[in-house]
């Protein structure tokens, strides 16, 4: 059974003066779906996120939030969804419970049921005891678990959580992760979470966006994303040989799923070979160490090591986030000025 | 006990007439919870209320509006004082308005201090400042303005509940203040308060609300502008000073300037000038502010313009009722409150058309 969508966007646009913050922007997500939406810094996470939430006006294109335009009925769209903003903050002088007791009556909770909720959620994010605490006193997983908390107190369909584990040491963010995938399950919520950690937040997530420069490059799980993205070298073999001909390297270029072979330690990551041996770079589409190897060895050259890598997570991120720093900081840059 | 069954045997009753009402009917017997209209509606009536709520609990929890009102406090007993040690040449000097001797306990002063009207004058708008310049600003920095906006409420809520919360205040002190300055005069001077006296010093302390109900518009709108609140509080001060001392001063520089150019002046010209000035000097609020307020504390004043003997003729020295007062200060008080409202309507449209992103 396929679950209804929830979240429509169909070629959404949005520009902060020549720059395009969001670039056509296509997404569907389905009714309890944990839904990853990965991108570096200054991507247009946070951007699309806000148009989601009817909070910034898109310049073009479709939005729909559970059958509802949340530009033209923010109201209606924020009673249902909930949404945890990124460095999420509190009333410091009140206590984590009369935080949660505020978002409550907002969300139009009577006094006594606003209590018992908030006090039943901090229970689940493990909260009970700092319930009386002041929020200002908490740590920052503390008021993220918090930050959890006040958005599940208006029973949500869907919770919008933007930047989540940013700042919160690895066990906390383990923690965290649990609890909101525990949470989804348990419920049936819709979570849609935006990181820039991609190998944490991939290990809950249904299915992942990659999202860079405003544009949706790929999404689905890790093994369609890896297909999407390094279609063309997706594997690469290293062999350490103590010779290398070009009738060698021509013989290998002829094998069927060999795309390019180069001579030469051009990987840096490569263990450097002791100075009579050679190292090969033979970029594949699919395994074929087995040929090569057969291959190496019919020609009559030595084979030391044979190595395989698989670009997976990694490669992901060094080619399409390495891009997103440089591209973060001249955004700050122009809102310093 | 006893309270308590009868609360339960009237909500028992209530839900039984409920019960037998047709659906269209069952909304006015107020049957409705508040979740029921919340849910039925596109707004929200009770996130305004709950909002202003925390806003008046925020205030009055802080520090800053202890010492805020410490100081005005200070001030008015500063004040009270300078006003009783010179109330006795007051009453006796023959100026036509020695009957209102608690009025004189607001307007005069031996000297050494301003009077009441004075101070209130001088430091209302330092509160109205103080209670509104990081109104939105320091919920920006603090992270908590997304977090709130991520509810169902619409914008507007936030900084209306912000405005309410803060006049509430600030007219629940002046009011406690002025009847507290009455109620001591009242037991030192032993002289109860005229009626008339009593709607004087009331119209006189809702005057002083919409006044510093302009500074608290002025400094909200400086903090919606300003996302730094040192910025936005070193700009609602920078215009108080201006208008406090240097608005004067550069009117007075202005007033010589064209008073040299032309110099043979008819009576004509010489009323054009005055009204000119006049006019130009009633842009600031602390001129309309002084004006409607002395109107109203002392009878005595019949005019607020240039007097030529023609029309000071045949006129009747005594006192003004209170309804002519009132009439003659109209004007200043509809400026002060046109002035809130433009500035309440600026910080409306620039609130509204912002973007909330976390703590940027």
């Amino acid at each position: 059974m396929v679950a209804e969508t929830v979240i429509d966007i169909e070629q959404l646009s949005k520009s902060y003066g020549s720059h395009r913050a969001v670039d056509s922007l296509s997404l569907q997500i389905r009714r309890g779906e944990i839904f990853g939406l990965l991108g570096p810094n200054g991507a247009g996470k946070s951007t699309t996120i806000l148009m989601l939430l009817g909070l910034s006006e898109p310049d073009g294109g479709r939005i729909n939030v559970l059958g509802m335009n949340p530009t033209r009925r923010p109201i209606e769209v924020k009673r249902r969804v909930g949404y945890l903003p990124d460095d999420v903050g509190f009333y410091e002088d009140w206590t984590g419970l009369e935080n949660l007791q505020l978002t409550a009556r907002l969300n139009g909770i009577g006094e006594k049921e606003a209590r018992e909720r908030a006090m039943r959620l901090l229970g689940e994010v493990g909260l009970k005891d700092a319930a009386h605490k002041k929020a200002g006193t908490y740590s920052r997983g503390m008021r993220q678990r918090l930050g959890l908390a006040d958005v599940l107190i208006k029973q949500p369909e869907i919770i919008i959580l933007d930047e989540p584990t940013l700042g919160i040491d690895p066990k906390g963010i383990d923690e965290l992760l649990a609890l909101i995938y525990g949470l989804s399950r348990e419920q049936g919520l819709t979570v849609l979470l935006s990181s820039h950690q991609l190998h944490q937040v991939q290990q809950i997530c249904d299915r992942v966006g990659l999202f860079v420069k405003g544009k949706l490059l790929a999404e689905g799980n890790l093994e369609a994303l890896t297909r999407q993205l390094l279609t063309d070298t997706p594997i690469v073999i290293t062999a350490e040989v103590d010779r290398a001909d070009q009738q060698l390297l021509d013989r290998l270029a002829e094998l069927e799923q060999v795309r390019d072979v180069q001579s030469g330690a051009e990987d840096p990551d490569a263990v450097l070979p002791s100075s009579s041996r050679v190292l090969l770079q033979i970029g594949c589409s699919e395994d074929c160490s087995d040929a090569i190897a057969r291959m190496i060895v019919s020609s009559g050259v030595s084979l030391y090591n044979l190595q395989r890598k698989q670009y997976g997570l990694d490669e992901i991120y060094r080619r399409y986030f390495a891009g997103g720093e440089e591209h973060g900081s001249k955004r700050s840059k122009k809102a310093a000025k | 006990m006893e309270a308590s069954v009868l609360k339960r045997r009237l909500n028992k009753w209530r839900n039984a007439v409920s019960e037998r009402l047709p659906d269209g009917l069952r909304k006015f017997a107020g049957s409705l919870s508040d979740r029921d209209r919340f849910d039925k509606s596109n707004s929200n009536p009770a996130a305004f209320r709950v909002l202003v709520r925390k806003e008046i609990a925020d205030h009055v929890r802080s520090w800053r509006f202890i010492l805020l009102l410490a100081i005005i406090f200070l001030t008015c007993v500063a004040s009270l004082y300078t006003a009783l040690n010179s109330l006795q040449d007051a009453i006796k000097s023959e100026d036509g308005y020695s009957d209102f001797v608690i009025l004189k306990l607001f307007t005069i002063s031996d000297g050494t201090l301003p009077s009441f009207i004075g101070f209130i004058g001088f430091l209302g708008p330092l509160l109205g400042i103080g209670l509104g310049f990081d109104a939105v600003n320091s919920e920006r920095n603090k992270g908590t303005l997304s977090r709130i906006m991520a509810q169902p409420i619409h914008r507007d809520d936030l900084l209306n509940a912000k405005f309410t919360a803060s006049l509430f205040i600030i007219g629940f002190m002046f009011l406690a203040l002025g009847l507290l300055v009455l109620s001591l005069g009242l037991l030192i001077v032993g002289l109860p308060p005229s009626f008339e006296e009593l709607l004087r010093i009331l119209a006189f302390l809702v005057v002083t609300v919409f006044y510093i109900g302009f500074w608290l518009n002025l400094s909200i709108l400086f903090s919606v502008r300003f996302r730094q609140p040192a910025t936005s509080a070193l700009a609602g001060i920078a215009v108080w000073l201006f208008f406090s001392f240097f608005y004067d001063m550069i009117l007075n520089l202005l007033s010589s300037a064209l008073v040299r150019n032309n110099q043979a002046s008819t009576v004509d010209d010489m009323l054009n000038h005055v009204n000119l000035m006049l006019g130009l000097s009633r842009i600031s609020p602390y001129t309309l502010f002084n004006e409607a307020t002395s109107t109203l504390l002392m009878p005595t004043v019949r005019n607020l313009g240039p007097l030529t003997t023609e029309q000071a003729y045949g006129a009747i020295d005594s006192p003004l009722p209170f309804g002519q007062s009132l009439l003659l200060v109209w004007p200043q008080v509809t400026g002060l409150i046109a002035l809130t409202l433009v500035c309440f309507a600026i910080s409306y449209v620039m609130f509204l058309r912002q973007e909330i992103r976390g703590r940027s």
